[in-house]
C-alpha cells in the first residue's frame, strides 16, 4: 500500500499536536506494511527513516524559513534572491500549487491520498483531480475548535466543507470531533470513521534526576504544589479561564504556583490578565519550550490541565499522564473518550475548575490515586490499532478502484 | 427433618452529599440537601426506591404472611432510612411496620448510620449500635436479638463483641475460603465464643435471585419460583437455606418487568407444598438447630464482589485517607456536644460514601457505576473531603485548634 501523504508539519519542526500525531501514526503504519511518502511545505531534515519525506516547494522558491510556530509567516526565499514573508493562508496556497506540481512530475505511483487538516486539503483535492486515486482527509481539528467555538474564517470553513465533500472517506480523531463535522458541516454520519489518536511510549525521553524548574522545586519542598499548562496560548485553549480559576485556588490554596508553558497570539493579554487579578506571584510563564524543559513542566506538575473550549483530542494530556501528572480537562477534549480516570468539567465553569483544581492540590491520595489509574489505562494505549484501521479504510476504497499513477 | 429458608432482606439509603464545592465549605452546611432534580438527591431518590420497591415488595410481603402462616421473613433497616422515610415517604415506613406487626418479621441490630465504625472506633461503633437499637423499638417496638455489621463485614473479633452484647447469633458471608468443606446451610458457632451462633449467607443461591435473576444470558434464566424451590428441596444435608440480600433487589435492582414480584409471590406456595419444608427468621433457625461446627475467620470477610473482603470500600488511598481524616476528628466532634454537628459528621461516616470512590472496577465501566450518583470516584472524593473540610470549619468556628 503506497500512500501519497500530505501534512503541515513532523517534529522536531512541529509547532503542536498535529506534527507528533501524524509522525506516531505513520511509523505505525510503516510497521504494519504501509510505503509512505510524506509532503511538507518546508525543507527541513527530521531524521526519520521509515518513510520518505519530500518538501513541496513553490516554483522558483529555493528555500522556505520556518518560523517558531506553524501559524507565524514564513520566509521564502526565490531564486532571483527575493524574500518574501507570506501568511498561513498564502502558504497553504503555495502548498497547494506545490503538489500539484509534485504531483504532475512525480514517476512514483500511488494507491491513496491522506491529507491531515484544513492547510493540507486544496492540496489533496488537485492530487485527486490528477491522479482519480481516492482521497481520506484527517480532521485533527475543525474550524470551530480553532475559533474557540465561534464560526471562525469563512474561508478556512469552507475549504474543509469542499473537501469533506469531496473527499472519498473522512476520518476524525474523536467521537467529539466526529460530532462537531456532523453538526457544522452537515456531512452524513457513516462517512466519518473515528480513528482515535494514540501515544508512542517510545518516544518518551527519560526524566532525569534534576528537574530544570529548581525554584519550582525548591517551593514543592516547601509545601507548594505546581499545576501546569503546556500548549498554544491561544483562544481554543481557554486559558483566561483557567486563570480566573487560578485566582479562586490561590486564595484558597495559597501555597500554589501555575506553570504557563507555551506562546502564542493570547501572551500579552493573559500576562495582563493575571496582573489584574492580583496573582502575578503564583502565575510562571515560561514561553514555548522543547526537550527537557517541555518534559520536566509536566513532572513538575501536580494537576495538569487541559481547559479548551474544544480539544478535538488533546495529545498534551496523554503526555502529561506519560510524565507524571493526572489529569483535569474540559468535558469538550476528545482525548476523554481513552482516558476515563481523569476530572472533567465544562470549559465555561470556572468555579467548578477551581473546586477541581483545589481538591487536588490538598489531597495527595486523590493526586495519586487518579494518576495511578490513568497511568494504567494510559500504558494500554497504541497506534497500532489505530492504523490497523486506517489501513482497513485505505483497503475500502482502493479496492474500488485501480491504480494509477 | 425440617428444611426451612432463612429470607433476610437489608433496607439501606445513604445520606449522598451533593455536588458539594470548596467554595460552599465554611458557607453553607447542608451537605446532604441536593437539588431534587439532581442525580444525589436523597429525596428523590427516596421516593423513586419506595414506589419501585419499598411499597410494591411490602404489599406482597403482607399478602404473604396472611396467606401463609409459615412464611416468615427478617429484616435489617438503618437509621439512616428510617429517617429519610418519616421525612419523605412515611407511607413507606407505615408499610414496614405493618409487616413487622404481624410479629412474624424480626428485626436485626446493626449501626444505625450503616458505618464501618467496628474498624476505626470501638466506642463510635457501640454508640452506633446503641442509636439504632433505641431507634428499632421506638420505631417498630421490637429488639434485635441479631446482629450484623455493615456490609456483613465480619472475623472473630466482631464475632467476640456481638457475643459479649449479648446477641444470640450474627450474620456473615458464606464465603468458599472460610467455608472451607462445610455448607453454609447449617448453624455454626463462631471460634472463641461462648454463646453466640453464626449463619452465613448462601451466595449462591442468594445471587440466583439479588443479581442472576434478570440476565437472560444465565443458563438458568427464567427463574421461576418451582424450579428455586426444587433447587432447594433436592439439596442433600441441609437445615437452612440463608438466603441474604439487598432488599431493594425487589424492584430496584431487579424491575419490575424481570417478574421478580412474581417469583416472590409464589416462593412461599412453592416451598412450602413439601410438608416439612418451612421458614424461619434469623433467631428461630438458631433456636432451631444446634451448631454442627465452629469457623474460625481472622480476616475480614463481606458480601462485596469477587474479593469479599473490605477493597471496594478502603481499596485506593483516596479512600482510606478520607475516613481515616473522617474518625480523626472524633474526640474533638464529640467534645462539642453539638447534636447537629456529630449528627452531620455521623452521616459522612455511612459506607456509600467510601464506595462511591471506589476506582477499581471504573475502568471496565462496572455495573457498579449504577449504584453511584457521582459521574466518577474522583467526583465523590472530593464532595466528600469538601464536606469534610467544612466539618473542620465548623469546629473552628467553636474555638477548637485542630
Amino acid at each position: 500500500m503506497k500512500i501519497l501523504m500530505l501534512g503541515w508539519e513532523l517534529p522536531p519542526h512541529n509547532s503542536g499536536g498535529l506534527g507528533v500525531a501524524c509522525y506516531q501514526l505513520c511509523r505505525a503504519l510503516s510497521t504494519q506494511g504501509a510505503d509512505i511518502e510524506f509532503v511538507v511545505p518546508y525543507k527541513a531534515d527530521h531524521a526519520i527513516s521509515f518513510m520518505k519525506v519530500t518538501p513541496a516547494h513553490p516554483q522558483g522558491v529555493t528555500e522556505v524559513q520556518r518560523a517558531g510556530s506553524a501559524y507565524d509567516s514564513y520566509k521564502y526565499i526565490y531564486k532571483d534572491g527575493t524574500v518574501k514573508s507570506i501568511d498561513i493562508f498564502g502558504q497553504q496556497q503555495l502548498y497547494e500549487e506545490a503538489v500539484n506540481d509534485l504531483v504532475a512530475k512525480t514517476e512514483a505511483t500511488y494507491d491513496v491520498i491522506h491529507a491531515h487538516d484544513w492547510l493540507t486539503f486544496r492540496a489533496a483535492l488537485r492530487a485527486k483531480q490528477l491522479t482519480n486515486l481516492p482521497l481520506v482527509i484527517h480532521l485533527h481539528s475543525v474550524e470551530r475548535d480553532r475559533a474557540g467555538g465561534g464560526f471562525g474564517n469563512p474561508l478556512v470553513r469552507e475549504i474543509e466543507a469542499t473537501a469533506m465533500q469531496m473527499a472519498d472517506r473522512i476520518v476524525a480523531v474523536s467521537q467529539h470531533t466526529k460530532d462537531m463535522i456532523v453538526q457544522d458541516y452537515d456531512i452524513p454520519a457513516d462517512k466519518i470513521e473515528v480513528v482515535h489518536n494514540s501515544i508512542d511510549r517510545e518516544m518518551f525521553e527519560e526524566l532525569d534526576d534534576a528537574n530544570a524548574y529548581r525554584y519550582l522545586t525548591a517551593l514543592k519542598n516547601q509545601g507548594y504544589r505546581v499545576v501546569v499548562n503546556i500548549g498554544r496560548l491561544t483562544m481554543q485553549k481557554n486559558l483566561p479561564n483557567l486563570l480566573h480559576a487560578a485566582k479562586d485556588v490561590i486564595e484558597r490554596v495559597p501555597k500554589t504556583i501555575f506553570l504557563i508553558v507555551g506562546s502564542g497570539e493570547q501572551y500579552f493579554e493573559l500576562i495582563q490578565l493575571v496582573a489584574n487579578l492580583g496573582i502575578s506571584k503564583n502565575i510562571v510563564f515560561t514561553g514555548f519550550q522543547r526537550g527537557k524543559n517541555w518534559r520536566d513542566a509536566y513532572a513538575i506538575g501536580d494537576l495538569f490541565v487541559m481547559p479548551s473550549i474544544s480539544e478535538p483530542f488533546g495529545l498534551t494530556a496523554l503526555e502529561a499522564i506519560g510524565y507524571g501528572a493526572p489529569v483535569l480537562m474540559s468535558n469538550q477534549s476528545g482525548v476523554a473518550e481513552v482516558i476515563r480516570n481523569s476530572l472533567k468539567v465544562d470549559f465555561w465553569d470556572t468555579r467548578e475548575m477551581a473546586n477541581k483544581i483545589a481538591a487536588v492540590l490538598q489531597n495527595d491520595s486523590l493526586r495519586d490515586t487518579l494518576h495511578a489509574n490513568s497511568l494504567a489505562e494510559y500504558s494500554g494505549l497504541s497506534w497500532q490499532p489505530s492504523a490497523k484501521k486506517l489501513l482497513g479504510i485505505y483497503g475500502q476504497h482502493t479496492s474500488l478502484q485501480g491504480t494509477m499513477s | 427433618m425440617n428444611k426451612a429458608i432463612v429470607l433476610y432482606l437489608h433496607v439501606h439509603q445513604p445520606y449522598r452529599v451533593r455536588h458539594y464545592t470548596i467554595f460552599d465549605a465554611g458557607v453553607d452546611h447542608r451537605y446532604f440537601d441536593a437539588p431534587y432534580e439532581d442525580r444525589t438527591s436523597n429525596e428523590r431518590i427516596v421516593h423513586k426506591v419506595a414506589e419501585k420497591s419499598y411499597l410494591p415488595t411490602n404489599r406482597r410481603l403482607l399478602q404473604l404472611l396472611r396467606d401463609y402462616p409459615e412464611f416468615k421473613v427478617s429484616l435489617s433497616i438503618t437509621g439512616t432510612v428510617i429517617e429519610q422515610l418519616e421525612r419523605w415517604a412515611p407511607e413507606a415506613l407505615q408499610s414496614f411496620k405493618d409487616i413487622v406487626a404481624t410479629g412474624r418479621v424480626e428485626i436485626v441490630a446493626e449501626t444505625f448510620h450503616h458505618s464501618l465504625a467496628f474498624f476505626y472506633s470501638r466506642e463510635e461503633f457501640e454508640a452506633q449500635v446503641a442509636m439504632h437499637r433505641k431507634k428499632i423499638q421506638d420505631t417498630f417496638g421490637q429488639t434485635p436479638k441479631v446482629f450484623r455489621n455493615t456490609e456483613l463485614a465480619y472475623n472473630n473479633d466482631v464475632a467476640q463483641w456481638a457475643d459479649k452484647a449479648g446477641y444470640k447469633g450474627i450474620l456473615s458471608e458464606g464465603w468458599d475460603k472460610v467455608l472451607g468443606w462445610r455448607s453454609p446451610n447449617y448453624v455454626y458457632r463462631p471460634s472463641y465464643t461462648e454463646n453466640i451462633r453464626l449463619l452465613m449467607k448462601n451466595y449462591k443461591l442468594s445471587d440466583d435471585i439479588a443479581f442472576r435473576f434478570g440476565d437472560r444470558n444465565w443458563a438458568e434464566w427464567p427463574l421461576t419460583a418451582s424450579k428455586f424451590s426444587h433447587w432447594l428441596g433436592s439439596t442433600e444435608g441441609a437445615t437452612n437455606f440463608n438466603l441474604f440480600m439487598d432488599y431493594e433487589t425487589f424492584g430496584e435492582h431487579q424491575w419490575d418487568e424481570s417478574g421478580i414480584f412474581n417469583f416472590l409471590e409464589h416462593l412461599p406456595g412453592e416451598w412450602l407444598k413439601t410438608p416439612d419444608h418451612t421458614f424461619m427468621t434469623v433467631s428461630e433457625v438458631i433456636d432451631a438447630f444446634e451448631p454442627v461446627d465452629t469457623v474460625d475467620m481472622p480476616h475480614t470477610v463481606t458480601w462485596a464482589d469477587t474479593e469479599r473482603d473490605l477493597s471496594a470500600w478502603l481499596g485506593n488511598t483516596m479512600q482510606t485517607s478520607a475516613i481515616q481524616a473522617l474518625y480523626d476528628l472524633k474526640d474533638h466532634i464529640l467534645a462539642t456536644g453539638d447534636l447537629v454537628l456529630i449528627e452531620d459528621w455521623r452521616r459522612l461516616q455511612t459506607s456509600d460514601h467510601f464506595y462511591y470512590m471506589c476506582t477499581k472496577w471504573f475502568n471496565d465501566g462496572d455495573i457498579h457505576a449504577y449504584f453511584s450518583p457521582y459521574a466518577n470516584p474522583y467526583d465523590a472524593f472530593i464532595a466528600f473531603m469538601n464536606a469534610y473540610h467544612d466539618i473542620r470549619f465548623r469546629l473552628i468556628e467553636k474555638g477548637v485548634v485542630l
